[in-house]
């Protein structure tokens, strides 16, 4: 399982700040920040803490077995911001 | 010595974060977050769409890092007329502007200003319960309504436009919103991009949510929804990710047969610029023409018209979202090219010396610009606290003759509303929100938001 960050997120990075693995980004440092429309987790390195969860301000973040329908493409375009970054 | 009293002006995101920020450096400030309406969290409150009810949440946020760490509210006070700029330099150490871009950009064409063309954020202000566009009565009786424009402010608008009324009724939508949207007749909304359908402003969240509505069916054109050879190249060369995404998500559009079931459309149309509204008393038709893409000798992706033939859409209401403008404060600097206040990390800067002037700040959207979104306030807001944060070890902060916050200037005032005012009008529209089965139901009248303050 994963997390998965809907897209009523808001970009603001309490989540990134307390992610253990670094699997949250772009980080604020990082160059596409501030194109990012949004935050994006990477489910590779995800470890199902819980933690961002609990950080988000607008609980826009969900277990991938629990996204609400109007977000379910939420979970195939967490994966593919990094699938697409690995190769740009 | 006395604590370090900074004056944040303007309660909207910006001016939260950098309160929340000050705030976890430290209990050494006192600080004031003076506000011109009697309610704070700017556009959280006026800004965002009633049916994105799950970002309000962030008022949580707010609430708890602000007013909970003890900042103090001064609300229905403005910057400018109550209190002046030097009536704050007298006070306090500091006084950071969080003051927004508070109209909207102008189109610059023919019958801009006719009745029913309205700038989009007054309309948003309007559904929102905004209350100085309470009595905005934008016209709904036409079948056809355009936006112009093709960002996230275009996008709720087109929703709240076509939504279904009793899904609306659900939300913290202003009431005399809901009553007027009941009546609307509206059953198409046109949106115009200037540019084509890879650089369209929505996020790849808004453009979904258009395809998700009940009863609404979103046109895209399939000969606009392929790319030009030169947004071809400028996507595979800049295009972001969200991007890339939205131009896939318009060929769905494109490639989609048409509800036949759907009661409201709204169409999507891209390279299109408009030059004129037509109308006697009121707009009755726009008149547009088609762009094609190239690029300038810097390298900027422009859209010019391929020809001066024109298309006339018939229309009874025009909304225009090209972009929110800031407006100059009174003795404060404003750079009046780019309309922010001239600022280096959010220290404002003097206009003919460039340098800081001392104990003077900016943050959010009247320091870098209408851009962003919520959360990029928070770093904005990280860095101009720093900035302040570093002028006071310093010693470099503004030195105040008075001590003392505007108490003293407001004193005779008994319609200044206060952190506890501010918790009972919160309290009673949860309360009748909560009767309604809403999330609340909002006071959307200065007077009557006023007098609940004042119990």
């Amino acid at each position: 399982m994963t997390y998965v960050i809907a897209g009523s997120c808001v970009k603001d990075d309490a989540c990134v700040e307390v992610c253990p693995v670094d699997c949250i980004h772009p980080r604020p440092e990082d160059p596409d920040f501030e194109t990012a429309e949004q935050l994006y987790i990477d489910p590779a390195e995800c470890i199902d803490c819980d933690a961002c969860v609990e950080a988000c301000p607008v609980d826009a973040i969900y277990p991938d077995f629990d996204v609400p329908e109007k977000d379910r493409d939420s979970v195939d375009l967490n994966a593919l911001f990094f699938t697409e970054r690995a190769v740009a | 010595m006395s604590a370090t009293r900074i004056a944040i002006v303007g309660a909207g995101p910006a001016g939260a974060f950098a309160a929340g920020q000050l705030q976890r450096h430290g209990n050494w400030a006192e600080i004031d977050l003076i506000e011109r309406l009697p309610t704070p969290w700017g556009l959280l409150r006026a800004g965002v769409a009633p049916d994105h009810g799950e970002i309000k949440r962030l008022d949580e946020t707010f609430d708890r890092t602000v007013f909970r760490r003890g900042c103090r509210f001064f609300g229905n006070v403005a910057v400018g007329t109550d209190v002046s700029h030097a009536d704050l330099m007298r006070r306090y150490h500091a006084v950071v502007y969080a003051v927004g871009a508070q109209t909207d950009r102008s189109l610059g064409i023919p019958g801009e200003d006719l009745a029913g063309s309205l700038p989009a954020t007054a309309f948003v202000g309007w559904y929102n319960g905004h209350p100085d566009f309470r009595d905005l009565q934008p016209d709904l009786s036409a079948r056809t309504a355009v936006i112009i424009g093709n960002g996230n402010v275009a996008a709720d608008v087109a929703r709240i436009l076509t939504r279904d009324v009793d899904e609306l009724a659900r939300t913290d939508v202003a009431d005399h919103a809901l009553e007027a949207l009941r009546e609307s007749r509206v059953e198409r909304v046109i949106v115009l991009g200037r540019r084509g359908p890879a650089q369209a402003a929505f996020t790849n969240a808004e453009l979904r949510e258009l395809g998700r509505m009940a009863g609404v069916a979103v046109v895209v054109d399939p000969a606009e929804a392929e790319l030009d050879p030169v947004s071809s190249e400028w996507l595979a060369e800049e295009g972001t990710f969200t991007a890339r995404r939205n131009v896939e998500r318009l060929r769905e559009y494109a490639a989609a047969p048409r509800d036949p079931s759907a009661r409201r459309t709204i169409e999507l149309r891209f390279l299109r610029s408009s030059v004129a509204l037509r109308g006697d008393a009121r707009v009755e038709a726009i008149e547009v023409v088609t762009n094609a893409l190239h690029r300038d000798e810097r390298g900027t992706l422009r859209a010019r018209p391929v020809s001066e033939e024109t298309e006339t859409i018939e229309c009874g209401l025009v909304l225009r979202s090209v972009g929110y403008r800031a407006v100059p404060l009174p003795d404060v600097p404003f750079d009046d090219r780019s309309y922010v206040l001239p600022n280096d990390r959010g220290r404002v800067l003097d206009l003919d010396t460039g340098a800081p002037v001392r104990g003077v700040y900016a943050v959010g959207w009247i320091k870098r610009g209408p851009t962003g979104i919520l959360g990029t306030n928070k770093r904005d807001a990280a860095e101009t606290v720093r900035s302040l944060v570093e002028d006071l070890r310093a010693g470099r902060l503004n030195e105040p003759e008075i001590d003392g916050g505007v108490h003293d200037l407001l004193a005779g005032r008994d319609d200044v509303v206060t952190v506890g005012g501010w918790r009972v009008i919160d309290a009673g529209e949860v309360a009748a929100g909560a009767a309604a089965g809403r999330p609340r139901v909002k006071l959307a009248d200065r007077e009557a938001l006023l007098r609940a303050a004042a119990g």
